[in-house]
């Protein structure tokens, strides 16, 4: 799916960007399609938020950038780094880009620190092996780091296990951080940790990404964490973006079905809309390896119309500066009325995709 | 909707009084002080959320309620009547007072189909006779229709969502008269989160059934329950109604906990706690919360300042008119002579 | 039931149309043997089992009874193998090949039979330590421990001449000094197991302590010790040969380690009479090879899935 390059407004030239991303698992008809055609850009100094339930394909996506997949997964498209595609790299210059270029703080981070090794040789790792410094400058480094993010240099002398999960959170952004690299890449960075320790942390990853012009990318199933740091916010449904646009308006007036229903997923407290009415997602997530003619949100969706079956779907302009994959953005459709399908016919209307 | 708690109302289905559960920590020399002192009482048809953050004692107290674990102090009465802790009584409490858990994938036994599953609870007290009729009401009633599609399948063919319904189905085929869920949608999508509350909220509706649900999650609380009581550190340190606790909380815990939502940024400012939770084996003296509170270190050359670091603000009781905050600063002082006495609990 | 009336923005009610048809019953053991007999490892095992437990079961039809009877037969004395004697003849003049096809038997016997109590006290005492925790589960390991520190063959032989000669005692002896690796898996795997959601549910849905172990943690623990008898039958078949080779078991009794004893007692090594010597031990390699092989194919079958279960 390519639609128009993604609005994000004129500004630097683009530090990420990627075009017509496909990941997808295995061969054939049975092949998992994990992402279905993404197209989106991030400058210096922005935050993107990618939102979506498990089963989106935010992970993978993600993963695909650095390439990071396995090597079962099958990835195509570009991924332009300062220009520069990612997936076509030899493996020299991968490996320079990552973490002194872009950097990546993984799901489960906290469990991802050695646990028989101090925090300090850990933050050390990545600086000596792409910097030319040495032992005692890369330690210097390291405590400077620490306090940047907010824990004090004593803490270089502990072991991973000493440390709450916040604190050892704190360290995964250190160890990011460690190389200067103008991207990083959160992938849930704040599941299992406490509300108000999360709160500290979102401050933390906001307040460093403006001091340093750093571009983030972070996703989260939360669309309250991602409220806080973000600046636009993309919304991932069965593999593909369905609605992408400035945080704020997208949270204030969502213009594709499954992002309402996201958001209303979680309630304001004081709106009496919500009090005592909780509000869900009939049905289940798709699966991903069929390929659906039309719009893969039709099965749940509550304002569906019969060419939600039959229409091609890509993202179009919905707003300045916003794209949605709703055909309810297009004036041709905006006014129709909705149908409610009788439950036997919420089948996915389907057809194996012969290219796959 | 102002009508104040129940004070009147019939005998509560499930109550506690005076609480406590320690446990024993091999780490430090000092026992965890996981539920210290607490009331609470929760009405026929009534849905109180507990909210707290991890280590303050309310998934402890969640499973003090069933039963799973033994109280060091204080009672845990049902219909009246305390609990004991003889297998039999165990047993018979069991048949009232359910439990569902955060993770259906793993509170499901990834062996048996969902018939087993649901018929486990009937066949341990040997209800066997209409089993089958048993576990298909119970999956009805969770929403799960019709049962007969899902009678053969395994825990891992289904989604999260329809998991946790088995887990509530599991529950209900006991007939209970009160659900303690814990962290019941923590681990669900967005999108299966709805559902399952609006299920807590039809099984009020149509069967009558109290439900104490546990959560870090103050939306929870607004989506689907009647009072609030928010933990920290072992203690209820606010508790009311959900409109006076959510939109008008006097406890500076509460507070900060509410102004970290977004969509708190137009009525109070962020207050982001310094710091992380302490530990329930080194609960600080005084008032629990004042190393973290931002009312404390703002009110330094108040008078009261000392009571938050020497005396600790009384236990909240289980009933009363109005919502209830446990903080020095929250009782103005009535008379001199009362300067001294640690009031917190009663508004004027 | 008045929700289903419920109409609106949503309905509470989750259709399955997708689900399909319900899988048949045993479906899931079905795949797995399935598996099973798809893997090299699971086919080459099983087929020298069969051939082994088929020997046994009919030794008495190929070797006569007169075959054995060294006063009933006539054959050369230490002879070379030839088309009469395939595997040459012991000092007494009997064909090596009948003693050993005969031998399968007691050896196998003895294996299945010493694994079996092996099994049986090493999963009850897992078990119970497991479940039970607290000083139970401190005095069982302890004295599993105390066991493990023993060395297992002084050990077997000392029970074994206490315990008087004969086939009974080396069952014994060898399930006395092998309990113990059972016992700490079976712990390990119920204290893995019992830590589980589904134990919790369990116990507030009302199970004792006897419903959560026989509807839980049992059910669990099985594949576990399925696949370490098969590999202990290997371990036991072994540990017979060994005693009943150094003269411990029955003396009348014809078995791979008393073949291999009286061998070595006539001077067959000497004599450089090698087809007395080494089909004993090829035998037993062979039969050893076939449940070591099955059990790796179980635990293959059974690993899998059990990280799936995470």
């Amino acid at each position: 799916m390519t639609g128009p390059a993604p609005v994000a407004g004129d500004g630097p030239a683009p530090l990420l960007e990627v075009s017509d991303l496909r990941v997808s698992y295995g061969v054939g008809d049975r092949s998992v399609k994990a992402v279905r055609g993404v197209d989106f850009v991030v400058r210096s100094g922005e935050a993107l938020g990618v939102a979506g339930e498990s089963g989106s394909g935010k992970s993978t996506l993600v993963m695909s950038f650095l390439r990071l997949l396995p090597p079962s997964a099958t990835v195509t498209g570009r991924v332009r780094y300062h220009g520069e595609d990612i997936l076509t790299m030899n493996w020299g210059r991968v490996r320079a880009v990552r973490w002194a270029g872009a950097s990546m703080i993984f799901q489960g981070a906290m469990s991802a620190l050695n646990p028989v090794r101090t925090i300090a040789q850990q933050i050390v790792e990545p600086i000596v092996l792409h910097e030319k410094v040495g032992a005692r400058a890369a330690r210097a480094r390291a405590a400077s780091l620490l306090n940047d993010v907010g824990l004090p240099a004593a803490r270089l002398n502990s072991y991973p296990h000493e440390l709450s999960g916040g604190q050892r959170q704190r360290v995964m952004i250190a160890m990011a951080l460690a190389c200067g690299p103008d991207l990083i890449v959160a992938d849930e960075p704040t599941t299992a940790l406490d509300v108000m320790v999360q709160a500290q942390i979102l401050q933390l990853l906001k307040d460093l990404a403006a001091s340093r012009a750093i571009g983030l990318i972070m996703i989260s199933h939360d669309l309250s964490v991602l409220a806080e740091v973000c600046d636009r916010l993309a919304v991932m449904y069965a593999g593909s973006i369905c609605e992408v646009g400035p945080t704020a308006e997208v949270r204030a007036d969502p213009r594709h079905p499954y992002s309402a229903a996201l958001l209303d997923a979680f309630p304001e407290i004081g709106d009496p809309a919500s009090r005592r009415r909780p509000h869900g997602l009939p049905g289940d997530p798709p699966d991903a390896t069929l390929t659906p003619r039309g719009c893969p949100f039709a099965p749940r969706c509550g304002i569906v119309m019969p060419a939600c079956t039959v229409h091609e779907i890509e993202l179009w302009p919905a707003g300045h500066g916003r794209l949605s994959s709703c055909l309810r953005v297009l004036p041709e459709f905006a006014d129709e009325q909705p149908v409610v399908i009788p439950a036997a016919a919420t089948d996915v209307v389907t057809e194996r995709n012969p290219g796959g | 909707m102002s009508t104040p708690v129940q004070s009147s109302a019939p005998r509560p289905v499930l109550e506690v009084k005076n609480l406590r559960v320690t446990f024993a920590s091999r780490r430090a020399a000092s026992p965890a002080r996981a539920v210290d002192d607490v009331n609470l009482s929760l009405g026929k048809g009534e849905i109180i959320a507990l909210i707290g953050e991890s280590g303050c004692g309310k998934s402890t107290l969640a499973r003090a309620l069933v039963g799973l674990v033994r109280p060091e102090s204080g009672q845990v009465i049902a219909e009246g009547s305390p609990l004991r802790y003889a297998k039999a009584a165990l047993r018979r409490h069991r048949r009232s007072v359910q439990l569902v858990l955060q993770d259906p994938a793993g509170a499901l036994n990834p062996r048996h189909t969902v018939y087993d599953l649901v018929a486990e609870g009937p066949r341990l007290h040997g209800l066997t006779d209409n089993l089958y009729d048993r576990v298909r009401t119970a999956l009805t009633q969770a929403g799960l229709r019709p049962p007969e599609q899902f009678l053969a399948r395994y825990p891992h063919q289904l989604s999260g969502g329809q998991q946790q319904r088995v887990v509530i189905a599991g529950a209900l085929a006991l007939d209970p008269t009160v659900l303690v869920a814990d962290e019941p949608v923590s681990s669900l999508d967005a999108s299966a989160r709805g559902e399952v509350l609006r299920l807590l909220l039809d099984l009020r509706d149509t069967l009558g059934l109290s439900a104490l649900v546990v959560s870090h999650d103050l939306g929870l609380a607004w989506n689907i329950a009647d009072r609030v009581a928010v933990m920290y550190l072992g203690r209820i340190v606010e508790l009311g109604t959900v409109e006076e606790v959510l939109l008008r909380p006097r406890h500076p815990y509460t507070k900060a906990l509410l102004s970290i939502l977004p969509g708190a940024r137009g009525t109070s400012a962020l207050t982001l706690l310094q710091g992380e939770t302490p530990d329930p084996t080194a609960i600080p003296p005084g008032c629990r919360f004042h190393p973290r509170c931002p009312l404390y270190a703002e009110k330094q050359e108040d008078p009261r300042a000392s009571w938050c670091r020497e005396r600790d603000p009384q236990v909240l009781p289980a009933q009363s008119e109005t919502a209830l905050a446990a903080c020095h600063f929250v009782a103005p002082i009535r008379k001199p002579e009362d300067a001294d006495s640690p009031h917190s609990a009663v508004a004027p | 039931m008045s929700t289903d009336q419920r109409g609106g923005d949503l309905l509470p009610i989750v259709n399955a149309p997708h689900l399909g048809r319900p899988p048949a019953r045993f479906a899931g053991a079905r795949r797995r043997m399935t598996r099973f007999f798809t893997m090299p490892t699971g086919i080459f095992g099983t087929v020298v089992l069969v051939a082994v437990v088929a020997t046994a079961v009919l030794a008495p039809l190929i070797v006569p009874a007169a075959a054995l009877d060294v006063t009933r037969v006539d054959g050369p004395s230490l002879h070379p193998p030839t088309a009469g004697y395939p595997l040459g003849t012991d000092q007494a003049g009997r064909s090596v090949l009948d003693l050993v096809i005969w031998g399968t038997r007691s050896s196998l016997v003895i294996g299945l039979i010493a694994t079996a109590l092996t099994v049986v006290v090493g999963t009850t005492i897992g078990l119970v330590a497991g479940h039970y925790g607290g000083w139970v589960e401190r005095l069982l390991m302890q004295i599993t421990d105390w066991v493990i520190a023993l060395p297992g063959l002084p050990l077997a032989i000392s029970l074994a001449a206490v315990l008087g000669q004969g086939n009974a005692s080396i069952i014994v002896a060898i399930a006395v000094t092998s309990w113990t690796g059972t016992a700490r898996l079976v712990r390990a795997q119920t204290l893995a197991v019992g830590a589980r959601s589904f134990v919790e549910r369990a116990k507030a849905l009302g199970a004792t302590d006897g419903q959560v172990m026989r509807r839980h943690i049992l059910p669990s623990v099985v594949p576990i010790v399925l696949v370490t008898s098969t590999l202990k039958i290997a371990d036991s078949i072994l540990s017979a040969a060994t005693l009943t080779f150094l003269g411990l078991g029955n003396p009348m009794d014809v078995s791979w380690g008393s073949i291999l004893n009286s061998a070595l007692g006539q001077g067959a090594l000497t004599a450089g009479a090698w087809w007395y010597l080494i089909p004993p031990g090829v035998a037993i390699l062979v039969v050893v090879l076939g449940f070591t092989l099955c059990g790796r194919a179980l635990e293959t079958i059974i690993n899998p899935r059990m990280g799936a279960q995470r």
